[in-house]
């Protein structure tokens, strides 16, 4: 009760201070964020953060964002959904997958709060799940790294072996062997999201190992720092354009840009359309795309640009048929495309892909 | 194989830091659990500094003085208050990865200029495997440099004798004349500046950029490496290398195509430490801990 | 200058004062840090310490968090009072969840194993086998455990993610990191409806008291007492060292074990790569604020426990970034820690420093 009371006089008070007669304004909507790491870490739970002030700046008085950051995907979660719940948030994201647990009981118990939940699968009437397709702009920086390579080995980057990351290092071979069939790909776990020196080291590893292009799906900026600094290789920018890190080695990014399918979540609750539903956009809805492409010659641009419109067109489709494993066996038919649901739990690699994965 | 020591030496030089300085502050009697906050405080100042004087030098400095400045915190609680040692580091580390984060908030994604190496790029090319020796920038022959003074200091001088007898007998040190707190000040002081040191090379050389949390945990490992040991300086270096190599290992290893789940080659540098210190265990050259540390001294009159 | 001098015999009023002083001088700390950030003061520390306790679900949330750091505190209080330095609960923590998860997954319904005590009593045997590694390395080979227990909570976190993404995941979990739902008969029971409190509340209590009433009244508790104080006393005493030392790790690694199945059966109800091991590096923060002292774990873990939910609030209510509440925790653990030199010491006043 006596926490209620203190919100109302806080609600008062930031509705003077704002010059705005309290008596007549409009309650905001309140949206509620939380992120697995802080949103200094530059990498995943920044990017949902510059979503969520996109918000604000979309929707200026009409909305009051809350996050809540380093929120462990363990015992914690629950309780502070339950808090952004019962302090009045009528829309809560949940930006990471291990949150999904936490995230369906207390959708339950709070039935007029509407959930959000990041690359999850558990769905009900008042709890969405929303992911990106990031693999399709992996795809086109595989294309790039085909005709950058004059080694012909990629060093990949990877976090973990979950499918998501399984799904892009796929993509990525695949755009990299439809120009450069002989190129191959070496993937080194980093067994973490987030460690500048670890990830730099692991660059460092590919790079003395005769890669002279790596990728990565890790957060920080460090493996591309490591592309700068070694002079001659070059490296791409990861969930932001990371450019200013490397200004020679960069030769692209993928953007996780969170903002439109943000705004457009929040505009159908304040327009009383929001249903549940499973969004998972691509680089036709604007969810992924791609920053300038640079330090390449002109025709590997114009091939990227290619590349990259039709897919967003839906020409190309980038997990089409024949695909084999590399085991050998057949995994998409010609003629075929592999499906959402298979391609949410890939736990295989392409050919030309080196690198331990777990049964 | 070149490019592999260089890395090893690259990623043992923050490590080589904080251990060297915690040794010192050990030896003094003190166990300051706050390696990781100090550490994460001396990375944010020294980036912030380097950023905007344009100067890697004076990064490095203000990362020290940030160090210092922690400790101090640190030294406050357990030597003026005679707090518990363990207890008031854990709330340093606390503290310091707050603190660190509020203070390089604006700091996030933005750039810094990699430090330069040290020598000429053409005494490096002169000789083989030169890179190796002549490639790292200032902070590195810093490091190795401090190793030997503290070898030195700790082993002949004077005033390390003084520390050591801190450390050892506090009660009957202070009966001969010693200023055992005040001893025990500067080297938790000194342990502070090497922490900062190493956090500033972490921010300024090994990824030059801020990022929360970026230690990642070195600050531990630093402390168990001062175990590992034995208290003592040349064991502390090699055990730095030691843990840098087989960090690097995994990911050679991985290339490679040696076959093992990538939990098992994470695994590996923690799983080597103990390994190594079980089978050196039991010969004479095993060092022990000071007989005083972490144990509250105060002075009677 | 104010000058500490050593009281002749501890003193009890300053026992009982020296905390509340410490939360005085937090709330004036605090005020002047959330006034600085531009806070309405008295709101913002209203949130920290207050908020936790508005209803019954968030309190009983506190005692939720506070139950493994109570658990894991207490044995650590008996462990550093017998001068045994395991800093790894985090990793016997694990390992507890672990055991506790093979019980849970692998014992079929029918089975008349398929009770809730089986999982504990897996993880807390599966913590003393951690905690037995450091005990034997440190009295066979003389192998310092502060470096063995902490290089083992690594090695034992990702020995739970190699588990939980290869061989133990759930196979219809679209290749997530996770096993599968833990079984209803491996479900610790919840003590009041709407929340989350379970069992595990009572293991805490009665194991802190257990404790405390073995190191004042037994024979055992004695030895650990006088082996810890003064090593060279204990040998003259015929007391084993080794076997203290067994005591001290396989009891304290057994209640971090046992903390981490309850967590795993209560309120995460499976294994994932995150299940709250941080725990056990705060626990070694309780033993102390509890002054090593088992029923003082008690109220350390309370402490702790209030102070991370009133941190998570203060992000909820007043928009303050996490690292706040990292620097205000810090803040109170200074002051915590400071006042308790009142206890042995008596601030005096004196005109001068003399050498």
């Amino acid at each position: 009760m006596i926490l209620r009371r203190s919100l109302l006089i806080g609600a008062a008070a930031l509705a003077m201070a704002s010059g705005a007669p309290a008596a007549f304004a409009e309650e905001p909507l309140k949206i509620g964020f939380i992120y697995v790491g802080p949103i200094g870490d530059f990498g995943w739970s920044y990017q949902h953060d510059q979503g969520r002030l996109a918000l604000e700046k979309e929707f200026g008085d009409r909305v009051q964002t809350t996050y809540v950051e380093s929120v462990p995907e363990g015992p914690d979660a629950e309780r502070v959904l339950r808090q952004l719940a019962t302090s009045g948030h009528k829309l809560i994201f949940a930006t990471s997958f291990g949150f999904m647990d936490a995230t369906a009981k207390v959708a339950k118990a709070f039935p007029d709060v509407k959930f959000e939940h990041a690359t999850g699968y558990t769905r009900a009437d008042n709890l969405a799940t929303y992911s990106g397709r990031f693999e399709e702009g992996r795809y086109i920086l595989g294309v790039i790294a085909g005709k950058t390579t004059q080694s012909g080995k990629i060093g990949y980057i990877g976090a973990f072996p979950i499918p998501e990351v399984l799904r892009g290092v796929n993509a990525f071979t695949l755009g990299l062997q439809s120009v450069n069939p002989e190129a191959t790909v070496s993937v080194v776990w980093a067994n973490t999201w987030y460690d500048p020196g670890k990830e730099a080291d692991a660059a460092r590893a590919v790079i003395a190992q005769g890669a002279d292009v790596i990728a990565q799906h890790t957060d920080s900026p460090a493996p591309l720092q490591a592309a700068e600094n070694s002079g001659t290789v070059k490296a791409f920018g990861q969930a932001s354009d990371m450019i200013k890190f490397a200004p020679t080695a960069q030769l692209t990014a993928i953007v996780d840009d969170w903002a439109p399918y943000y705004i457009g979540r929040v505009q159908a609750v304040l327009d009383g359309t929001w249903e549940s539903q499973d969004h998972w956009g691509g680089l036709a809805a604007g969810d992924v795309h791609m920053a300038p492409y640079t330090n390449m010659p002109d025709e590997v641009k114009a091939l990227a640009e290619e590349t990259q419109a039709k897919i967003a067109s839906g020409e190309l489709n980038i997990f089409s048929g024949p695909i084999s494993d590399r085991d050998g066996t057949e995994r998409v038919a010609a003629g075929e495309a592999l499906d959402d649901a298979a391609q949410l739990e890939m736990n295989w690699f392409v050919k030309g892909v080196q690198g331990d994965l777990p049964d | 194989m070149e490019a592999f020591f260089a890395a090893m030496i690259v990623a043992a030089t923050p490590l080589l830091f904080a251990a060297l300085g915690e040794l010192v502050a050990e030896r003094s009697g003190v166990l300051n659990l706050g390696v990781e906050g100090m550490m994460l405080v001396g990375a944010v100042c020294a980036f912030i500094v380097a950023l905007s004087t344009g100067s890697t030098a004076l990064g490095a400095f203000a990362g020290a003085a940030a160090g210092v400045a922690m400790a101090g915190l640190f030294a406050l609680l357990a030597l003026g208050f005679s707090a518990n040692q363990a207890a008031a580091g854990l709330a340093l580390t606390i503290f310091g990865g707050g603190l660190s984060g509020l203070l390089g908030a604006s700091y996030v994604g933005v750039p810094l200029p990699k430090a330069q190496p040290l020598f000429p790029a053409s005494w490096a090319e002169a000789i083989p495997y030169g890179k190796a020796i002549f490639g790292y920038d200032a902070m590195v022959y810093l490091a190795w440099a401090s190793a030997a003074a503290i070898w030195w200091f700790l082993a002949r001088a004077r005033s390390g004798l003084k520390l050591r007898a801190a450390g050892d007998n506090a009660e009957s040190g202070h009966a001969l004349g010693l200023p055992v707190l005040r001893i025990r000040l500067l080297a938790v002081l000194f342990g502070g500046a090497m922490a900062g040191l190493g956090g500033a090379y972490l921010s300024l050389a090994y990824t030059p950029m801020w990022g929360e949390g970026m230690t990642a945990g070195r600050g531990w490992i630093a402390l168990a490496l001062v175990v590992f040991a034995g208290w003592r300086v040349g064991w502390a270096a090699a055990g730095a290398v030691l843990f840098a190599a087989v960090t690097q290992l995994q990911f050679y290893a991985q290339g490679w195509g040696w076959r093992a789940p990538s939990q098992f080659w994470a695994a590996a540098p923690y799983l080597a430490t103990i390994l190594a210190l079980a089978l050196l265990a039991g010969r004479r050259t095993a060092g022990s801990a000071p007989a005083a540390l972490g144990r509250i001294f105060r002075p009677s009159s | 200058m104010i000058r500490l001098e050593p009281r002749a015999a501890p003193s009890k009023l300053m026992a009982t004062l020296s905390p509340l002083i410490a939360i005085l001088l937090t709330l004036i700390a605090g005020a002047l840090l959330f006034a600085a950030l531009g806070q309405n003061p008295w709101r913002a520390l209203r949130v920290y310490f207050l908020s936790p306790f508005d209803d019954a679900y968030m309190r009983a949330e506190v005692l939720v968090k506070a139950v493994p750091l109570a658990l894991m505190g207490a044995g650590l209080a008996v462990c550093f009072r017998a001068n045994v330095w395991n800093i790894g609960a985090a990793g016997q923590f694990t390992l507890g969840a672990i055991g506790a998860g093979a019980a849970a997954l692998f014992i079929p319904a029918e089975s008349p194993f398929a009770m809730l005590a089986v999982p504990l009593i897996a993880g807390a045997l599966c913590g003393m086998a951690w905690a037995a590694v450091p005990a034997a390395l440190r009295t066979r080979l003389g192998v310092n455990e502060i470096l063995v227990s902490l290089m083992l909570t690594y090695v034992a976190a990702l020995l739970l993610d190699w588990l939980v993404r290869g061989p133990w995941r759930n196979p219809r979990g679209f290749g997530f990191p996770q096993t599968n739902a833990f079984p209803d008969w491996a479900h610790a029971p919840i003590l009041v409806e709407g929340t989350r409190l379970h069992v595990g509340a009572f293991l805490a209590v009665a194991a802190a008291l257990g404790l405390g009433l073995m190191m004042s009244r037994t024979l055992r508790g004695l030895r650990l007492r006088v082996t810890g104080g003064a090593p060279r006393a204990a040998r003259f005493a015929g007391f084993s060292a080794a076997g203290d030392v067994w005591f001290a790790l396989l009891l304290s690694g057994g209640l971090a074990g046992l903390a981490g199945a309850l967590e795993a059966t209560s309120t995460v109800g499976r294994l994932q790569p995150e299940i709250g091991a941080q725990a056990g590096f705060t626990a070694i923060i309780v033993a102390f604020l509890g002054r090593l002292n088992p029923i003082g774990a008690l109220l350390g873990a309370l402490v702790l426990a209030v102070s991370a939910i009133g941190g998570e609030n203060a992000q909820i209510l007043l928009n303050l970034p996490k690292n706040v509440a990292g620097v205000f925790q810090g803040m109170l653990l200074f002051f915590l820690l400071a006042c308790d030199a009142l206890i042995n010491y008596r601030p005096r006043l004196v005109a001068r420093r003399r050498a």
